[in-house]
């Protein structure tokens, strides 16, 4: 494993660097309404997709973790997810939501695949990451959550400057929404880190799963209402030319290794703090048993 | 259209926040080994 991650680092490096390189590169085409200033989409959108995916797995940590307490809650939550499955693996082939998805740009047979990966990405993650690992999971992942985030928040203004003429669109339901799921995640990563109650836990994993059901209204907004903000690229009556899309995807693969990585780190880390913390402890027990070991005499004689 | 100099922005941007975010990880490492050799020497 040791030699692993210097491996993969180097290869995510040189992914990354072949992907600037197409980003920038003369090979793909420059948009014909925007100039050059398009590119940012391939940090912008894959940026995006990334903290998703964090906070989905995050969501699916964190349910697991609450579920985890009562083996009845378990079942249940499990179950619950199979029929999520299987409900929505059915619903797509329904003629009449096949015919909604349609209107809407999507493949029913893509709808069932999106749904079936979700379940499978739930069930693979308590299987990985038993017991105490999946909070471990959960705060790790939320971070490098919100670090991505971050940069779709930022790389988002600069992109709408010179193509909107504005930085910001006050009341546009995918900028709010956007910026409400970094203010809940940054608002989760606060309270695990100043709050010192054994709930902590619990807590923090119950606002996690609040905080996951504003990412479909992200994600749909630009489906279901009017923004200013551009239909989405992929699916959704948007489009885009082949080798740009071609572009984003080698992008969105490098930013998911880069994030792979900075995962397996900051889950080290966190392992390694806990490490710390249970050697406080038990310094500060052994301390306290010396102690009062060795007052005992002395109250022993004051009697 | 002076639009390139958005272009760079945004991806500089990016690294930078990325390059702050694995500087604060590589800081909060050093800090814990340090603490774990201190409480190694206690005992």
């Amino acid at each position: 494993m040791k030699r692993l991650f210097p491996i993969l680092s180097v290869l995510t490096a040189i992914l990354l660097a072949y992907a600037l390189y197409l980003a920038l590169g003369k090979g793909t085409p420059t948009d014909a309404l925007q100039g050059d200033v398009y590119r940012i989409i391939y940090y912008h959108v894959p940026s995006a997709w990334t903290a998703f995916l964090l906070f989905f797995i995050n969501f699916g940590a964190s349910v697991q973790y609450l579920a985890r307490a009562k083996a009845s809650r378990q079942a249940a939550a499990k179950w619950i997810v199979i029929a999520v499955g299987v409900v929505g693996t059915i619903a797509a082939f329904v003629p009449r939501v096949q015919q909604q998805l349609t209107s809407y740009g999507m493949r029913p047979s893509a709808m069932a695949t999106t749904v079936l990966m979700i379940v499978a990405l739930y069930f693979l993650v308590g299987w990985l990451f038993p017991g105490d690992r999946l909070d471990v999971l959960a705060v790790t992942t939320a971070e490098v959550g919100v670090v991505f985030c971050t940069i779709v928040l930022v790389t988002g203004p600069i992109w709408a400057r010179p193509v909107w003429g504005i930085w910001w669109a006050p009341g546009d339901i995918r900028l709010t929404s956007t910026l409400v799921l970094w203010l809940i995640y940054v608002s989760y990563l606060v309270l695990r880190r100043f709050s010192n109650s054994a709930q902590t836990q619990m807590l923090a994993a119950a606002l996690a799963v609040f905080g996951a059901l504003d990412v479909p209204l992200v994600y749909f907004s630009i489906w279901f209402f009017r923004t200013q903000h551009p239909q989405p690229v992929i699916g959704g009556g948007g489009s885009m030319d082949p080798r740009m899309l071609h572009v984003l995807l080698i992008n969105w693969m490098a930013f998911l290794c880069f994030a792979f990585l900075v995962c397996w780190s900051r889950f080290r880390l966190e392992l390694l703090q806990r490490e710390v913390e249970e050697a406080h402890a038990m310094e500060s027990l052994a301390g306290a048993d010396a102690a009062s070991r060795a007052s005992l005499p002395l109250s022993r004689s004051s009697k | 259209m002076n639009s390139i100099k958005f272009l760079f922005a945004a991806y500089i941007a990016t690294w930078a926040i990325h390059a702050f975010y694995l500087g604060t990880l590589v800081r909060r490492f050093s800090r814990l080994r340090q603490q774990l050799k201190e409480l190694g020497k206690g005992k």
